[in-house]
């Protein structure tokens, strides 16, 4: 069985059809870049793998926890999967360490020294340990973004999604976040990401997902999807001819 | 016939003036005590429940004060209920102040960014636990400046209760200046506490809001 098994998954916002039966199985220790232009359904499948948009139609599970709608089946898929996103959305009335705490402390009921420890050293494993005081306003969007890694991480899930995690970032700042992801990836976690460092996906990920119009348009390695796109929609987003 | 020392109106406007203040903090703490549940409706997912608030904060926002004081005061007698001054002006104010209390209170849970439900959803925090813990902290630093501007308006408001014969700082002034006929110098002292008593408020809110800031805004 695979970590993260998506089946037939369809979406619908109103009569607008985004996801349009997307399977796709995820080995653990997989790393997965996800491609395709803006409006293809790619952001939309990462939110649908955690609940965040309801599905219309199909099934996800990730590791062996199903998508429902009710709160009870969303908690226990949202412990197995952490999201990050785009916007970092730290929470800016707590400090570092208090974002990386709290979802032990209020989720998993973790004694606050104990969530504490765990904060310190998840804010280590990302460079951002004598940062533990500081509010997410003091911290440049680098720091933000690997500070909701480690928020994420601390709740020790099975995999992870990235939604364009390094797109709001100035690009000086990219290669701090990305070489997290790096070492994530090394360490044997399970990765969902989209997006459009290119360079960045063709050296670390396992499988390179292209998406185009709601559906998985081609599929394969990176050294064989960038190398060798098959057909038309890939090589022109690749920019080859 | 006995005469009226100016000692004499300023201590029977104070007198009266502990009424207003009592009748503000009525109608402000009863208010949030209605308002809580209106909100955790109106915030809710309950489609009919939450017609039903917007309907009341439609009504009561869109009525004069004037007007929902006489309701209570000789509506209620209709149905048999006596009607004190006091009942109905607590009732009214209270009310009144929901139904705006409930909307301001909204405005400011849904000022929170919608990435702050979706980060603490994807940590596995249920409804209630976002609420506590992550949108509420936020919700109600904004809250405090349109909060304490609504409690304001919550005390002057209290004069209108004076029409339905409830003597509190505006009535007394009505009265004593019937026996003194001084009206420049009574009103001038009756404008005067309610400054004062306004006033902090406003400043306090200033205060509230640095101080709430202070940590957010060191850099």
């Amino acid at each position: 069985m695979s970590l993260i098994e998506i089946t037939e998954v369809r979406k619908s916002f109103g009569t607008t059809e985004v996801l349009k039966g997307i399977n796709l199985d995820v080995e653990a220790g997989e790393v997965i870049a996800i491609i395709g232009r803006s409006g293809s359904g790619k952001s939309t499948l990462l939110r649908c793998i955690n609940g965040l948009e309801t599905i219309t139609d199909g099934s996800i599970s990730v590791a062996g926890a199903q998508l429902l709608d009710d709160e009870v089946h969303l908690r226990a898929l949202r412990l197995k999967v952490g999201m990050i996103f785009q916007q970092f959305n730290l929470f800016p009335h707590l400090t570092a360490g208090g974002n990386v705490m709290l979802s032990q402390t209020v989720v998993k009921k973790t004694p606050k020294a104990e969530a504490a420890a765990t904060a310190r050293k998840m804010l280590e494993r990302v460079g951002l340990g004598h940062k533990f005081d500081a509010y997410p306003d003091e911290l440049s969007g680098g720091q933000q973004q690997r500070v909701a890694i480690a928020r994420a991480l601390a709740m020790q899930p099975s995999a992870l999604l990235c939604d364009e995690i390094t797109s709001a970032l100035d690009p000086e700042l990219v290669a701090e976040v990305l070489a997290v992801v790096r070492e994530l990836a090394a360490e044997g976690m399970t990765l969902l990401m989209v997006t459009h460092e290119m360079k960045f996906a063709r050296d670390v990920c396992s499988r390179v997902v292209f998406m185009h119009q709601g559906r998985v348009h081609e599929i394969g390695r990176p050294e064989e999807v960038f190398a060798n796109p098959q057909t038309a929609e890939l090589k022109q987003f690749l920019g080859v001819n | 016939m006995s005469t009226f020392t100016d000692w004499d109106i300023v201590r029977n406007l104070l007198l009266a003036a502990r009424w207003t203040v009592l009748l503000s903090l009525i109608a402000f703490f009863c208010g949030t005590l209605v308002t809580l549940p209106l909100l955790m409706v109106r915030l809710g997912r309950w489609r009919w429940p939450q017609r039903f608030v917007s309907a009341y904060a439609a009504l009561f926002q869109g009525t004069p004060l004037l007007m929902q004081l006489f309701l209570a005061f000789f509506g209620l007698g209709l149905f048999g209920i006596d009607v004190s001054a006091w009942l109905a002006a607590g009732l009214a104010l209270t009310l009144w102040s929901a139904a705006f209390l409930a909307e301001i209170w909204r405005g400011c849970v849904e000022a929170v960014a919608r990435g702050q439900w979706e980060a603490s959803a994807s940590l596995g925090m249920g409804r209630l636990q976002q609420m506590r813990y992550v949108i509420l902290p936020q919700a109600l630093r904004v809250a405090i400046p349109p909060t304490v501007g609504f409690s304001v308006q919550i005390v002057k408001g209290t004069a209108l209760t004076s029409i339905i014969g409830f003597v509190e700082l505006s009535k007394a002034g009505t009265v004593v200046t019937n026996a003194t006929f001084q009206p420049f110098t009574v009103y001038g002292l009756v404008a005067l506490i309610y400054f004062a008593l306004c006033w902090p408020l406003s400043k306090s809110s200033q205060i509230l809001e640095r101080k709430l800031n202070v940590a957010h805004r060191n850099h």
